[in-house]
């Protein structure tokens, strides 16, 4: 306890406060650029998925292998593959773009499976109806199957986002440098081990909590509509 | 003239032939009620018009239009020709009574939004619910439920009404509320083709009754031919089993 306190003056230097808030923003900037990417793409392919015109049967064959494989690959093993493809392509040398295309593979993988749990929970009768009243696809989608899906689509969204700030820890794996990283190098500098990570996991809880709670309150807001 | 000529029809869910070898000719203004054991293709009957169940032979015509299925205008045509009430009501959960009558005529339909709204409160007036237009389907009742979805079919403007068993889901005491309203309907010469189990209803109303078995039509003829003088042990014993 005393050599925490001892440290803490140095430890909470401007020059390590600017280091870990920049590692919180590349933690931060991984798990947004993922879960928006991952949301905006995973829709799609959820709603491509659902569709059930014979010409889409290949798109559609393509979207359950992809979906299934990158679900069942660990988030390591995806990352490692794509760092050394992105190597042997020479496509780029940036840490940072390989740990992006990854999370928005995985997320997309992800989100398309939950926001098509969340499309197969409204009732065919919804379908129908919208149907026999001339509605085309997506004009069904927007105005009768969405509305009635996100409460069931926010819950595990919102908790993969919340899985998704830690896993990007692992990003620290290829070199990055995320906020579990930025604790091991500061480890490394010789402060203790409880004091940096304790410290990282409180800046996580920073990053978590808003989101868990943003998602309560998308919850009860789609659930009482 | 005829609004609907059904000719040597087929259909099938996946391996199941739920119409078969189907031919039917109804005037304008004519209400016909199908009948019929569950299972024999009633329901079907009424997707078939709507395209929600495809013909696989056959010729449809709706308002002297031949209907290819298969095409978008075609489909267009026969759904903003027809109007559909489901049995189990299909309103939209999302919407508010007012938003179910009002989406399709405004967002579909393209029409003046005020001039739907004015539209939606009479005829929801008409069905005794224009004190309901902000609630949500489930704080209805499933004869308020139903007689939304009939005012929702109604502000299509459609010539043709299709009505899937509309009572089979209601407690006895709303089946009256609910017949009712048909019965106003009736007065007014719209084209019905009524699905029902209500066979008193169905000989008061109905000007031609389908008996439909196994996919099958058995028998179409008024309802004094079927009810007292049935051609066929088939529909002897149904009407006899119902009547009882």
């Amino acid at each position: 306890m005393d050599r925490l306190i001892q440290e803490l003056p140095s430890f909470l230097s401007i020059w390590n406060i600017i280091f870990l808030l920049k590692a919180m923003g590349v933690t931060f900037l991984l798990s947004l650029i993922g879960c928006l990417v991952g949301f905006g793409f995973g829709t799609l392919l959820a709603i491509f998925r659902k569709t059930k015109s014979a010409l889409l049967i290949p798109l559609r064959i393509l979207i359950v292998i992809y979906t299934e494989i990158f679900r069942r690959i660990p988030f390591l093993v995806s990352l490692l593959l794509i760092f050394y493809i992105f190597q042997i392509g020479k496509i780029t040398d940036s840490l940072f773009i390989i740990a992006i295309v990854t999370v928005c593979l995985i997320a997309t993988a992800f989100i398309s499976e939950i926001v098509r749990s969340g499309l197969e929970s409204v009732s065919q009768t919804q379908w129908d109806a919208a149907k026999a009243m001339n509605f085309s696809y997506y004009e069904t989608l927007k105005e009768v199957i969405f509305p009635q899906a996100w409460k069931v689509i926010f819950p595990p969204a919102f908790s993969f986002f919340i899985l998704f700030i830690k896993d990007t820890a692992l990003a620290s794996q290829i070199g990055v440098m995320e906020l579990t990283f930025a604790g091991k190098v500061l480890n490394n500098k010789g402060f203790s081990p409880i004091l940096v990570f304790g410290t990282v996991l409180i800046l996580y809880f920073i990053l978590s909590f808003p989101l868990d709670r943003f998602g309560k309150y998308m919850e009860r807001k789609y659930a009482t509509n | 003239m005829q609004q609907i000529k059904i000719s040597d029809s087929h259909a099938y869910y996946g391996d199941l032939h739920v119409l078969n070898n189907v031919s039917l000719s109804i005037d304008k203004g004519e209400i016909v009620s199908i009948i019929g054991p569950s299972g024999s293709g009633k329901s079907s009957l009424l997707k078939l018009l709507v395209g929600l169940l495809l013909p696989k032979s056959g010729t449809i015509s709706i308002s002297n239009k031949i209907i290819d299925y298969t095409n978008k205008a075609h489909l267009n045509y026969a759904r903003n020709k027809t109007a559909i009430v489901f049995q189990q009501y299909n309103l939209f959960e999302n919407m508010n009574v007012l938003k179910n009558v009002c989406i399709a005529p405004y967002k579909i339909q393209k029409r003046n939004k005020e001039e739907v709204e004015e539209q939606a409160i009479k005829l929801l007036d008409k069905v005794g619910l224009k004190n309901k237009l902000n609630s949500y389907p489930e704080e209805l009742s499933g004869g308020q439920q139903q007689r939304v979805a009939i005012a929702r079919a109604l502000c299509l403007n459609p010539e043709i009404l299709l009505l899937d068993e509309i009572t089979s889901a209601l407690d006895p005491e709303l089946v009256k509320e609910v017949l009712d309203t048909i019965r106003v309907l009736a007065s007014e010469g719209m084209t019905m083709l009524i699905v029902s189990h209500e066979m008193v209803f169905v000989k008061e109303l109905s000007n031609k009754v389908v008996f439909m078995d196994e996919g099958e039509i058995v028998d179409f003829d008024t309802p004094q031919n079927i009810f007292e003088s049935p051609k066929h042990f088939r529909i002897a014993d149904f009407v006899g089993k119902i009547l009882k």
